[in-house]
């Protein structure tokens, strides 16, 4: 959507620009939804109609007796564009509540990655030497390969790929984030 | 929907009520329960074990078949519209399903509670492309407020009432209930409503009152007050129509409203500044551009509003009433957001105005009323009349008079176009629920089917249906429905042989290049309403005008009157696209009109 509205600033549609866009924010935001069939794509349709941005996501049934899931979305938008996403969501049927986890505060991101490396030789010895250094667990192991399981940041995931990449980095398979806040407040004592 | 609370529920019923039931007389059932009378629909091979049940209830429920699915969801939109109570649509899978599809959005746009049955392919044909199927909760998903695809015959009875409670509740919205024809046949357990407590879905309408008091505070120290109300008043029920009255009256501010809100506010009053926005009126449009307190009620600050949004109501401080807190900041950026119902919104300003004994700034009012009757002064709404030719102002000045006289309720609904925007300005509506009109999706084609909606309804009251000659032939099919059932609808067709919107966009803003506007081969709608059994009249010029209306409101059958007006007459006033409130052009400057802006 921004930058749809950036573009027109140049164009001479008989539209006015839009409003000037401030800075673009990451925001982690955990939607509890009832999962009931479709819900995923009600959610996910809410971003792609209205042009919100999605950067990773994550999704599972987390209360098996009640049927609720939880949605982690990272999203990034200009504050205006964050509140709306938050208001949009609420307004979905199945949503039961969402939390920006970026402006309650501290708050715990993880992500799970598998990462397969092909090499042998000196190239080999070296991604599991690194692979020590990150915490990273060889979970399958060839001759001539390595299956790596990291969990961290999505920075420290980022990272490790990068120096996997000339060890002979052949594979990636990330879960996206996974977040929680710290301390023993729920989602269902804090009330906007 | 969580299956598990209603079956522990289910012990508490007679046991007569658990003997089982099919899917299809569950749907007749929960129905029946939910208070529905009239559904419109069309049927079709998904659909039949309902028919059979329609035909079975005939004496508990009625079906008006219309001649296409679209007609359908309009035609439940104008009922809803007119009541208050939610339309109710019946259409097969596939075609049936995706002809409803413009319906649902426009009902979706204008948030108008439609609750709409598709039926579906058998569960086990589902994904193998079969006759007839289309994956329709995936294409009605962004055009319904929520949908349901119905899997188990014991899931019919809740999820039919919470699709009601969802599609009255909050913002109100069609819902879309798709069922495959085997969980029709199957049999299942029915179960009650459950009650409103119980339900999942549960908006919030009350006020956070610290707000109100700041709202209220507000109002009292206002020196250029405006109020802009919206549709989420006539949403809220005729009590918040009621409660803005008299919060206008309490205060003595100026009032405008958008065109889904005409008629919360009288016409007829002095307060009334006119509708505002693109084809708004000029002391309603200045009044909201020069305004330093703005207090927002139910409308959603949309483009056809407020023009340019950087220009929007510069020097105000801004309060705005929604049931949906996503409307709120999502245009405009307000000071005093309130989530609410209209109806407790309107009650609490009005307790706390009352109870603090506030009082408005005379002083400060009258000088701004002065400043208004200013811009009144300008008379924006004059056209230049003509002995020869109808000037489709005229011809609706004329309507209104006769209407006026009536002794029936008259409710008007309008396809749309220039003739829509012309009925907003000039048929003064002073009652809620008496206007229907395609106000977001803009929606050629919505006013015969929507009119049959009312008239179903209201079967005593006068139900016009003003519209243009190409709108009309969107959904012309449906004056055999009319003729069938009976609903004595007045199609007033503005006839100026154009595309007449488009063909002033053209004028104005594309250099006269009037490509496409222009119908040609246009039917004799005086032979077509004949064809149909209905009654076809025409007025040519002026003088045949108030003869021809009068025999139209004279019979008690469907008539299409066509009146030929003047074809290069434009809407003004008008703010082009883009352009702010206090840009707006006015009929004697049409001239200056910056051609150059597209
Ligand atoms: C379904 C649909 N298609 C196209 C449009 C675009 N449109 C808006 S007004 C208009 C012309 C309407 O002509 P008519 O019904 O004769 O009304 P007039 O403007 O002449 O009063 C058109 C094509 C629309 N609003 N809806
Ligand atoms: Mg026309």
């Amino acid at each position: 959507m921004n930058q749809a509205k950036r573009k027109n600033k140049k164009s001479k549609s008989v539209y006015a620009p839009g409003p000037d866009q401030g800075a673009l924010e990451s925001h982690t935001l955990a939607i509890i939804v009832k999962n009931e069939p479709g819900v995923l794509a009600r959610v996910i349709g809410l971003f792609t109609g209205r042009g919100y941005n999605i950067d990773s996501l994550t999704v599972a049934e987390t209360d098996h007796e009640e049927g609720m899931s939880r949605i982690t979305i990272v999203s990034s938008g200009t504050p205006e564009v964050i509140e709306q996403i938050k208001e949009s969501l609420r307004q979905l049927v199945p949503v039961k509540r969402v939390r920006d986890l970026t402006t309650f505060g501290p708050h715990i991101e993880r992500e799970l990655a598998l990462i397969k490396v092909a090499s042998t030789g000196e190239r080999r010895i070296e991604s599991l030497r690194l692979a020590d250094v990150f915490r990273a667990r060889p979970v399958d192991s060839t001759l001539e390969s390595f299956v790596f399981e990291l969990t961290g940041t999505t920075e420290k995931v980022d990272a490790f790929i990068d120096l996997m990449k000339p060890l002979g980095l052949v594979d990636v398979s990330r879960t996206g984030v996974a977040a929680i806040s710290r301390g023993a407040t729920t989602h269902d004592e804090i009330t906007d | 929907m969580s299956t598990k609370e209603a079956k522990t529920e289910a012990p508490k019923t007679a046991p007569a009520e658990t003997k089982k039931l099919t899917g299809a007389e569950m749907v007749i059932k929960a129905l029946i329960e939910q208070g529905v009378e009239v559904i419109f629909g069309y049927p079709g091979g998904a659909v039949l074990p309902i028919y059979d049940e329609i035909f079975k209830n005939q004496d508990k429920i009625k079906h008006v078949l219309v001649r296409q699915e679209g007609g359908a969801l309009h035609a439940a939109e104008g009922y809803a519209r007119s009541t208050g109570k939610v339309g109710c649509a019946l259409v097969t899978s596939g075609p049936g399903a995706t002809n409803a599809v413009t319906g649902l959005t426009d009902a979706l746009l204008d948030s108008i509670p439609v609750v709409c049955i598709t039926g579906q392919v058998p569960t086990f044909l589902i994904g193998t492309d079969a006759f007839q199927e289309a994956d329709t909760t995936g294409i009605t998903r962004p055009c319904t407020k929520h949908n349901y695809l119905v899997k188990d015959a014991d899931d019919i009875a809740e999820t039919v009432h919470e699709a009601f409670h969802v599609a009255r509740s909050g913002r109100p919205g069609p819902v879309v209930i798709d069922i495959p024809k085997d969980v029709q046949f199957a049999k299942g357990e029915y179960h009650e409503a459950k009650k409103l407590e119980q339900q999942f879905y549960q908006p919030k309408t009350q006020p956070d009152m610290a707000a109100i008091e700041a709202a209220v505070e507000l109002m009292a120290s206002a020196k250029q007050p405006v109020f802009y109300t919206g549709g989420g008043v006539i949403n809220a029920g005729p009590e918040a129509s009621k409660l803005l009255r008299e919060l206008v009256k309490e205060t003595g501010f100026p009032i405008t409203s958008t065109l889904m809100g005409l008629g919360a506010y009288p016409a007829a009053n002095k307060e009334w500044l006119g509708m505002l926005g693109m084809h708004g009126t000029f002391e309603a449009n200045w009044a909201m551009h020069d305004c330093d307190v703005m207090i927002n009620i139910g409308a959603r600050f949309d483009d056809r509003v407020t023009g340019r949004t950087d220009k929007f109501s510069p020097n105000s401080t801004k309060v705005h009433v929604d049931i949906d807190a996503s409307s709120i900041n999502k245009n405009i950026h307000v000071d005093i957001p309130i989530v609410a119902d209209a109806t407790e919104a309107l009650r609490a300003m009005l307790d706390v105005w009352k109870k603090r004994k506030y009082k408005a700034d005379e002083a400060a009012l009258k000088k701004w009323w002065d400043q208004i009757e200013k811009w009144r002064a300008k008379n924006c709404l004059a056209y230049k009349s003509d002995s020869k030719i109808i000037k489709p102002q005229y011809a609706l000045e004329r309507l209104r008079y006769f209407t006026e006289k009536d002794a029936r309720d008259t409710y008007i609904t309008t396809e749309v176009g220039q003739h829509q925007m012309w009925a907003a300005q000039f048929l003064g509506f002073n009652e809620p629920n008496r206007w229907m009109t395609s106000g977001g999706l803009g929606t050629m084609g919505y006013g015969l089917p929507a009119a049959i909606g009312a008239q179903m309804a209201h079967p005593d009251a006068l139900v016009v249906d003003v519209a243009g000659e190409a709108s009309i032939l969107m959904n012309i099919q449906e004056m055999s429905t009319a003729v069938q059932y009976r609903t004595p609808v007045k199609i007033f067709i503005l006839n100026n042989q154009w595309m007449g919107m488009v063909r002033q966009w053209q004028e104005l803003l594309h250099g006269e290049r009037y490509s496409e506007s222009y119908t040609e081969s246009l039917p004799d709608f005086v032979k077509l309403a004949e064809a149909y059994g209905g009654i076809g009249l025409r007025a040519e010029t002026p003088d045949e005008l108030d003869g021809v209306i009068e025999e139209m409101l004279k019979t008690d059958r469907v008539t299409i009157v066509d009146i030929c007006v003047d074809q290069k007459e434009n809407c003004f006033p008008m703010i082009p696209s883009g352009k702010a409130h206090n840009e707006m052009i006015l009929s004697p400057d049409a001239d200056q009109f910056d051609k150059s802006l597209v």
